[in-house]
């Protein structure tokens, strides 16, 4: 056995395929526990927010031009006409009386206290109005962030006296300038956020390893299937070998998408976790590891060291165990790694659709993709959203084939590069 | 070593053997393989008799049923239909617990000592199969050592160097002795050669048959070779059955039938057999 991995390694493409493969899931075990979020906690405002660096909009305001305007008038004034011109207060009340059902002729424009009122109360930036289109929604939060900004974000500029009493200083101006250190709230997106807010580097790199259970799950669910079913089928032969040979060919004969579609579809979203979705993509992917270890089996148990071990006294199962399976063994464990890749693919797809496993605790690449896609990422251009997880996706899966393919031509030496 | 069995070859006393309790006989076995149009009759009626230390031959060409017959002799397969009497009682091998018992008195050595072998095991697990299945499991480990060795040296191999190998480690004639060594452990009945030397070289060939015949002595056993060359029939059986597309053609003393046949075939299959010091007919091949 031990030979056997040895083995492995000296072929290329098993190993190139195996250093993505252990990078792939170091970066997805160690980069989501050193990150300062969880991976579905939500940090800046909804929105997909392109990658780099972000500061807090409390910080900033020191330095922007515009924002300052706004805080450093006289608050008590009339603070809002700095912020909204009465055009944007029509607005308001134009969107209150229209999607917040604000009976007509409640608000005018010259009651600005009433309508901010009403505003703070009925406006929910996360809520995405039927009708509306994406753009408008989005000028919509942001007109929002900018109200809220001038409405409560009252900054004063003080220094403590000897009695420790705040002292208002001086005001500041456009030579004002801070040293990017001093901001205490930096934070760094490397691939930007998603549409919640939420960090895309941790939530994809936690989504990967999510996947990959998934995939290992229904790989093992798949394999240890198809393995016992080929075993037991080609050993006894007979009528049992028909029964399991009839029912296999059933699956094969059935695209197996469809059957994981209807499958996932009639669990309804409550029957969907994590655990079960795995478990059904398991389900229906066993028929092709079944045929083949089955055709190797009937070969193998014709030889003579199976005879032998029949004629040395030893009964079925063992003969199964210990005569025939370490010679598919090799096999199996192809057959295991194709699977995993399959799955992973089966999940995104799956997911995709609205059907993949229904769960707000964690992510996987699938739901990812599926989140984008509700989320227009495409047609507002945040291709950070789903272009990164794509490439996750693919490469998991090729450096899985890229080991079968290495593994596959270790233990078939005609299918060797010359 | 070649010469030392030609030297060796007495002709038996027929009479005598014929007095001989026997051990396995056969009436009417047929083996057929598939159904309808796919039928194909391996076997075909055969009737034998075999006496307790006969060594018997049973030769035919390629894809003549004699395999298919060591097998059902085996009870590794079925018989279709037809009786096996084992030491004069109808055989039965219903269960796993009779088949075990049955394969007490019945063993085989195969033909390719490369396929015979489960090349993830150890050659000690082989040996130590044996002395369970005679009823040695519970015997302390000095005294299974000692009977492997005793095994090993009989075939001239040495268990110190064996222990803990694997068989891809081996020579295929240290491969072939090894299964030798097996059967001395159990001691059997009747013992099943199928083409035993047949992919092993000349020397170790001699070897071998040296050993199965010894074998023969000291446990008294009955050895059915199974074979399609001729000459090794010759040399080493009492009796010869030669095989044709699953029927026995012709059945008698080893002098008998090489030297007089009487059945086309016999002929034919005799005339292939090259010979040194002659041209070699190949007109019938």
């Amino acid at each position: 056995m031990f030979h056997q991995v040895k083995q492995a390694f000296r072929s290329p493409k098993f190993l190139v395929g195996f250093i993505i493969f252990t990078s792939l899931l170091a970066a997805a075990i160690i980069y989501p526990a050193l990150s300062m979020w969880h991976p579905l906690q939500i940090i800046t405002r909804p929105g997909f927010a392109p990658p780099g660096r972000y500061v807090n909009i409390q910080d900033v305001i020191q330095v922007r031009p515009l924002d300052r305007r706004m805080i450093l008038v006289d608050v008590d004034a009339n603070r809002l006409g700095n912020v909204v011109a009465d055009e944007d207060v029509y607005n308001m009340i134009y969107f209150l009386e229209t999607f917040l059902g604000v009976p007509v002729g409640h608000l005018s424009v010259d009651d600005q206290a009433t309508v901010i009122y009403y505003w703070n109360n009925y406006y929910d930036p996360t809520y995405r109005h039927a009708g509306m289109i994406m753009a408008e929604h989005l000028a919509w939060t942001r007109f929002h962030a900018q109200l809220q900004v001038a409405l409560d974000g009252t900054i004063i500029i003080a220094y403590r006296d000897e009695e420790g009493y705040l002292q208002e200083g001086a005001g500041f101006d456009t030579q004002d300038f801070v040293h990017i250190r001093d901001i205490v709230n930096v934070y760094h997106f490397p691939l930007g956020t998603d549409n919640f807010g939420r960090d895309m580097l941790t939530q994809m790199l936690s989504a990967m390893l999510v996947s990959l259970r998934m995939g290992l799950i229904a790989g093992l669910v798949a394999t240890s299937i198809g393995l016992t079913l080929g075993l037991v089928s080609g050993y006894l032969g007979g009528f049992v070998d028909d029964a399991i040979l009839f029912i296999t060919n059933i699956f094969t004969v059935i695209p197996g998408f469809i059957l994981l579609i209807l499958i996932t579809y009639s669990l309804g979203p409550a029957g969907r976790g994590v655990t079960v979705v795995s478990a059904v993509i398991g389900l229906t992917a066993w028929p092709w590891t079944c045929r083949a270890v089955r055709s190797q089996v009937l070969s193998l148990r014709n030889r003579d060291h199976v005879n032998l071990s029949k004629l040395s006294g030893h009964s079925m199962p063992r003969i199964i165990v210990k005569d025939i399976l370490p010679y598919v063994a090799s096999y199996v464990v192809m057959a295991l790694i194709l699977q995993i890749s399959t799955a992973i693919l089966a999940e995104a797809q799956l997911s995709m659709l609205g059907l993949g496993p229904n769960t707000a605790e964690v992510a996987t690449l699938g739901l990812m993709m599926q989140w984008a896609t509700m989320f227009s990422a495409w047609q507002v251009g945040a291709w950070w959203a789903f272009v990164p997880v794509i490439l996750a996706i693919a490469l998991m899966a090729f450096s899985l084939n890229l080991m079968n393919t290495g593994l596959d031509q270790v233990f078939n030496p005609q299918l060797r590069d010359s | 070593m070649g010469d030392i069995i030609k030297s060796d070859k007495i002709a038996v006393d027929r009479a005598e053997l014929e007095k001989r309790p026997s051990v396995l006989r056969g009436d009417k076995v047929t083996k057929v393989f598939g159904y309808g149009n796919s039928k194909t009759v391996a076997v075909n009626a055969v009737n034998f008799n075999f006496r307790e230390r006969e060594v018997i031959s049973i030769v035919g060409e390629s894809g003549s049923g004699k395999t298919t017959l060591a097998k059902m002799l085996l009870g590794l397969i079925g018989v279709t239909e037809g009786d096996v009497y084992f030491k004069d009682a109808k055989r039965d091998i219903s269960s796993h617990r009779k088949k075990k018992e049955y394969w007490r008195g019945i063993q085989a050595v195969f033909q390719d000592p490369f396929s015979a072998f489960n090349i993830f095991s150890k050659i000690d697990s082989l040996l130590l199969d044996c002395i369970n299945l005679m009823g040695g499991k519970k015997f302390s480990p000095e005294k299974k050592y000692e009977m492997m060795s005793e095994a090993c040296s009989f075939v001239n191999l040495k268990y110190d160097e064996l222990t803990n190998k694997y068989p891809f480690e081996l020579s295929g004639g240290q491969m072939q002795r090894l299964m030798i060594a097996r059967i001395f452990l159990l001691k059997p009945k009747i013992l099943i050669a199928d083409e035993p030397t047949s992919m092993v070289d000349a020397c170790s060939r001699a070897t071998i048959l040296d050993m199965l015949m010894k074998l023969r002595d000291e446990v008294g056993m009955t050895i059915i070779f199974i074979t399609h060359d001729i000459g090794l029939a010759y040399y080493v059986s009492d009796t010869v059955y030669i095989m044709e597309q699953g029927k026995f053609v012709e059945v008698g003393s080893a002098e008998d039938v090489i030297i007089s046949p009487q059945a086309e075939y016999t002929r034919r299959l005799i005339s292939d057999v090259p010979k040194i010091h002659e041209e070699w007919d190949l007109s019938t091949v």
